[in-house]
């Protein structure tokens, strides 16, 4: 009788709304979990690392790997889930492009830590403690996993070989993905296994965009009462549709949301943000310099608006002068 | 990199019909300058991606030129003005992410201006020489360096532990 | 075959050119070819003296043929000079021509660079790119666009006229458009011209009436170009006719109407005599003026002023109804191939320099003033005499006014020198005074100018070297009483002079028009920086400009005499003619296209591009280029947000490659 095809699913910096997305398999679940078998998958099943450490390589089919990676124990994981699965899958956009945490590659380790414990306004901490790496008392000692300087997407810390999009992946590119993997369909390696057609295409709103929209002020989600039907950008919101890779089927939109570019550019373009930069840009109405920068002023803030969930995989993958490691590892 | 005698690079983007003719002008007219920019022609400012201004500098550039026609003198009519705007924001945006202003230029060189071909790469290279070199595949390198030891302790699978406070 | 080449392993062949000393002088080109030749793909590295002789070309050809490269690399002077050699030469060894690259390492390194090793460097590293770039050439096809067999001549100075016959004589639809009310231009006010001092209106005024009535010329004076759109061999030109108030078909040109106007006396400046004579509302410029066509001033006419007038130039045109006063503004659609842009120049202000007294001191004249005085035609019968009647007895000809001076004009007009010493000999001529001619250096570079110089000295003209300080009429020597008196320093006597004389003559120097900029964008041109239009090669292609099929002929180029701008004006329409007789012109096939699969028609492309060449398919809910339209920037390129517009020669791919092989370190 041959055996299920061996699967593991791992999390590392992420919110766990990729592992929701599993779970939003639904009833399908059941089918895939008939099909597989899961060696490992923190959040529903009780395995230890020692399981997979005593795996021969490669005997896990596919690592579906979600969340970035941003601590040294992440990437002891990554490594070694990669050594023991054929195929390493980014699953969602933290793993995939650095998401939501790699925001903070923006920060040094340093200032961000100090943010976070000491000088948030809701934080009352007199005696400025924080983490441990080690900590002993009564003879016992307990560790902690220490945070990397620099927030990474999988690929930036071992090979990946497929990627599934998404803030979370939708189930329906899941299954996609799932069912490719099992019956040995798989694209040619470093796919990212959904449409590579911006989202304008699937978008209920793409009809009502005109020809020329000119922009002459931007605004913000929040600063604007937001019509139902009409195309954001025709509204003056920032939309990261037309730069982001569709196969979400446009669920923001159809919520009302402006596409925010969780499934990351398409394969034909290698910065995101640049790409939507330069396309909002050159659609601005003004000439001059004044005009425009008027204009622009309802982007407050580039980086975070258009790396929302690459910042990690931006060209530059980082606020480059922040102080240098070396110097701070010491402080 | 790390030699004493560094000299900056600069990756220039200039369109066909002002600023590369400019510097077509300048080369006949036997004018001096700063052997530190590389050319890259494109047929029209309005042609750069900021892709390409953010790959030079990723790929070690210290610094990016980009050259077009005067405004109102494009010789596709409006491209200089989407180039303007894209810089507006590119330049904002680069300075979010740590590289000076100084770095990253846009100049209107009409086909006439070798002379300003001449000033503005003198004026750029002094000023990047001043700056240091930006250096990114060198800090891209030393960024990664902290993921060194366990890439090697992985492959020899063993726990390792190197505590020190954050 | 050239599918296969795209699939088949990349073979380069790169060539690094001496040119003679001119590179190899401060580019080690040899270094640089030997180590290209360790690059990947790179089969065959040479460097060599001449690559753009015919052996150096030939290499290519061979090359390619025997060592079976399919892509090509020279690195030499800049592509705008020699790309087309170059893929000509790719061509010919059976390659498709846009295998090729070139790198500039004359004109952005040897030449600006006075580091060998920094500029050898900076060469391996454009070499470099330019290896990268070309593995990912595409083979292109070259489009054909039709010419339309017309040219628009713009301007009907000499060079328009002579541009114009030549064309016309060719067989070819000339519209010729010129901004004042009759064709001629500058050379119809002169006298004579120099050397020969053969009578202006004898040799142009015969030219000017052929133009009138030649079968393929369409003029259209007092009218300017409103707008140009469309590309080589396809112009649409919008040509605005101003009114008036004539209309042309009718008026015979008989000028019973000025004879019968309500002014009995002319009492208004008159233009073409620079204001020395006077004029009636209603005028015909001159005698000889084409078309012999008369035309009403709207702001001297009683009728177009007030409404409040007895017409009795109405009465007088009778059933020739050719007068309306209701005329408006008119705008005429031409289609035309090919464009010479022959505006001419304007006179430097003399104004700007107070120190000479124009406007100031009445005895004060412009050249071009004493050319209408001098003129038998002029407004006072060829009799040079001063604002007071009389004939001066001295007479000081002030050479490089607005010239050769750092506070105005830094060019020399090149025609001033031999145009004063003709109104010297003119001067001479009609009153027998006494002439001071002023210069820095007399220059009189072409035929007979020098032997012209000689003949003056002989003639007994007074030459001065030395810039005028100033004309005053402050008198405190004898015989300063009354006079002008010019001072200036005498550089070969070596002091300082005060030369007392009755009439001053400021030779003008020549400048760009004042709205020379707004004629150059609306074809597209570059000046320099004086403001002059910007031939395409100064020795190469003095008559072509940037903008493929307009040309330039005359002053609008540059200041220059006569036999200088008939040549020019021939050369230009020799240009034109080449296009109209070659019937097609080859287009840079660097063209924009939609991926149509990838495309998701968020439209920010549509609004981008200047000539509406992107269309959004709304059957298909994509956006589409109309390639007959795209001209090829690639700023829609730049702006696809999902990376689905692709432009041929300047693929993402090949500019990313470039960055990263100037970048290649050691």
């Amino acid at each position: 009788m041959p055996t299920k095809p061996k699967i593991a699913f791992y999390w590392c910096a992420s919110c766990g709304g990729c592992e929701e997305a599993v779970v939003d398999l639904a009833e399908d679940i059941l089918g895939v979990i008939e099909k597989i078998d899961i060696v490992l998958w923190p959040v529903a099943m009780d395995f230890k690392k020692k399981d997979i450490q005593a795996m021969p390589d490669g005997s896990i089919v596919a690592t579906l790997l979600n969340g970035a990676i941003r601590s040294d124990e992440q990437e002891e994981m990554a490594h070694l889930l990669r050594r023991k699965s054929q195929y390493m899958i980014a699953y969602g956009a933290c793993a995939h492009l650095g998401g939501i945490p790699s925001l903070a590659n923006q920060y040094s380790r340093e200032q961000m830590l100090k943010y976070v414990y000491e000088e948030t306004p809701t934080t009352h901490n007199e005696q400025k403690v924080r983490p441990q790496l080690k900590w002993s008392e009564n003879g016992r000692e307990v560790t902690l996993p220490e945070l990397r300087h620099v927030v990474r997407a999988l690929d930036q810390v071992v090979d990946v070989d497929y990627y599934i999009p998404g803030c979370p992946p939708t189930p329906k590119i899941t299954q996609q993905a799932v069912g490719a993997l099992l019956e040995g369909k798989l694209p040619p390696k470093g796919t990212t296994l959904a449409p590579d057609i911006a989202l304008c295409d699937q978008c209920a709103r793409k009809g009502t965009k005109p020809t020329d929209v000119s922009f002459t002020e931007f605004k913000r989600p929040h600063q604007k009462l937001l019509d139902p039907e009409k195309c954001f950008l025709s509204q003056g919101v920032v939309c990261m549709g037309p730069a982001t890779r569709g196969g979400c089927e446009a669920v923001c939109t159809a919520g009302n949301m402006p596409c925010t570019g969780c499934f990351g550019p398409t394969s034909r373009v290698k910065d995101q943000g640049a790409k939507i930069l330069s396309s909002l840009c050159a659609n601005i109405g003004p000439r001059d310099e004044e005009g425009i920068d008027k204009v622009l002023a309802g982007i407050p803030d580039p980086v975070g608006t258009f790396y929302r969930y690459g910042l990690a995989k931006c060209m530059l993958r980082r606020k480059v002068n922040l102080p240098p490691q070396a110097q701070e590892a010491k402080v | 990199m790390n030699n004493p005698i560094w000299q900056p690079r600069i990756v220039a983007f200039f369109c066909t019909w002002c600023t590369y003719t400019a510097a077509d002008l300048a080369g006949v007219s036997r004018m001096k300058y700063a052997a530190n920019v590389r050319v890259i022609r494109v047929m029209c400012s309005g042609r750069v991606d900021p892709q390409f201004v953010m790959d030079a500098l990723a790929k070690g550039a210290d610094g990016v030129l980009i050259g077009g026609c005067h405004p109102n003198d494009c010789h596709y009519a409006e491209g200089n003005y989407k180039m303007l705007r894209r810089f507006r924001l590119l330049q904002r945006m680069l300075t979010d992410l740590g590289i000076e202003t100084e770095r990253v230029r846009l100049e209107w060189i009409s086909a006439a201006e070798g002379e300003k071909v001449k000033t503005v790469i003198n004026d750029m290279v002094e000023k990047i020489k001043a700056m240091g070199p930006l250096n990114l595949p060198g800090r891209f390198q030393e960024w990664d360096r902290e993921m060194d030891s366990l890439e090697h302790a992985a492959t020899q699978p063993k726990e390792s532990e190197k505590p020190h406070a954050h | 075959m050239q599918m296969d080449n795209q699939k088949a392993e990349v073979r380069i062949g790169f060539y690094a050119c001496h040119c003679g000393s001119n590179i190899a002088g401060m580019v080690d080109v040899v270094e640089v070819a030997k180590k290209a030749g360790k690059l990947p793909h790179v089969v065959l590295s040479r460097d060599y003296k001449y690559m753009c002789s015919d052996p150096g070309q030939e290499l290519i050809a061979q090359d390619i043929k025997e060592h079976k490269l399919n892509r090509i690399v020279v690195a030499s002077c800049s592509p705008l000079l020699h790309e087309h050699t170059f893929r000509t030469a790719t061509e010919k060894g059976g390659l498709n021509p846009f295998y090729f690259h070139m790198v500039n390492i004359r004109e952005h390194n040897s030449w600006v660079h006075t580091d060998r090793q920094e500029a050898t460097e900076k060469a391996y590293a454009l070499t470099q790119a330019a290896i990268r770039r070309v593995a990912h050439h595409k083979a292109l096809e070259v489009k054909k666009v039709k010419i339309e067999p017309s040219v628009l001549i713009v301007g009907g100075g000499i060079a328009g006229i002579h541009a114009a016959l030549t064309m016309a004589e060719a067989g070819k639809k000339v519209y010729l458009v010129e901004r004042e009310p009759t064709i001629g231009g500058h050379m119809a006010k002169f006298d004579k011209t120099f050397p020969t001092l053969d009578c202006a209106a004898c040799i142009l005024t015969p030219k000017m009436s052929t133009v009138g009535s030649h079968p393929n010329i369409t003029l259209w004076t007092y009218s300017e170009v409103a707008k140009v759109e469309g590309f080589v061999g396809n112009y649409k030109v919008t040509v605005k006719r101003k009114p008036r108030y004539i209309i042309e078909d009718a008026c015979v040109g008989c000028m019973e109407c000025i004879k019968s106007c309500v002014y009995k006396e002319p009492k208004f400046a008159d233009e073409f005599n620079e204001g020395l004579g006077k004029r009636k509302p209603v005028y015909i410029p001159f005698p000889q003026a084409t078309p012999q066509v008369v035309l009403i001033d709207p702001e001297t006419c009683l009728q177009l002023k007030t409404g409040k007038c007895k017409k009795t130039c109405v009465e007088a045109c009778a059933d020739r109804h050719a007068i309306d006063f209701n005329q408006k503004e008119e705008f005429i659609d031409i289609q035309v191939g090919t464009v010479i842009v022959a505006t001419g120049f304007k006179t430097f202000d003399a104004e700007r320099l107070p120190q000479y007294g124009y406007g100031v001191h009445k005895n004060v004249y412009t050249a071009l003033e004493v050319e209408r005085l001098v003129n038998a035609s002029g407004p006072t019968g060829g009799h040079v005499v001063m604002r007071d009647g009389q004939e001066p007895k001295s007479v000081g000809i002030i050479h490089c006014v607005g010239s050769r001076d750092k506070k105005t004009n830094r060019w020399c007009s090149r025609v001033c020198c031999m145009y004063s010493m003709k109104l010297a000999h003119l001067i001479k001529e009609h009153t027998g005074a006494e002439v001071y001619s002023f210069y820095i250096d007399m220059r009189t570079p072409g035929k007979g100018y020098e032997e012209f110089y000689d003949k003056l000295l002989e003639e007994g003209v007074q030459f001065i070297r030395g810039r005028v300080g100033e004309v005053t009429d402050w008198a405190y020597a004898p015989g300063e009483d009354g006079k002008l008196v010019i001072r200036v320093e005498d550089t070969l006597a070596g002091y300082v002079r005060r030369i007392p004389v009755d009439m001053v003559v400021l030779a003008s120097g020549l400048e760009p028009h004042k709205d020379s900029q707004d004629v150059r964008r609306l074809f597209n041109m570059s000046c320099s920086t004086e403001g002059f239009f910007l031939e395409r090669h100064p020795k190469l292609a003095p008559v072509s400009t940037f903008t493929e099929g307009v040309f330039i002929a005359g002053c609008c180029q540059g200041p220059r005499d006569i036999p200088d701008t008939v040549a020019q004006a021939g050369a230009a329409a020799a240009e034109a003619l080449v296009l109209i007789d070659k019937g097609s012109v080859e287009l840079e096939p660097n063209t924009a296209y939609i991926l149509e699969q990838e495309c998701s028609g968020c439209k920010s492309c549509i609004p981008l591009c200047p000539y509406t060449a992107i269309a959004f398919a709304e059957d298909r809910n994509k956006a589409v280029i109309n390639e007959a339209l795209c001209k090829g920037c690639g700023t829609c390129v730049a702006s696809c947000p999902s990376g689905s517009i692709v432009q041929n020669l300047f693929e993402d791919e090949e500019i990313f490659k470039e960055i990263e092989g100037v970048l290649a370190y050691e």
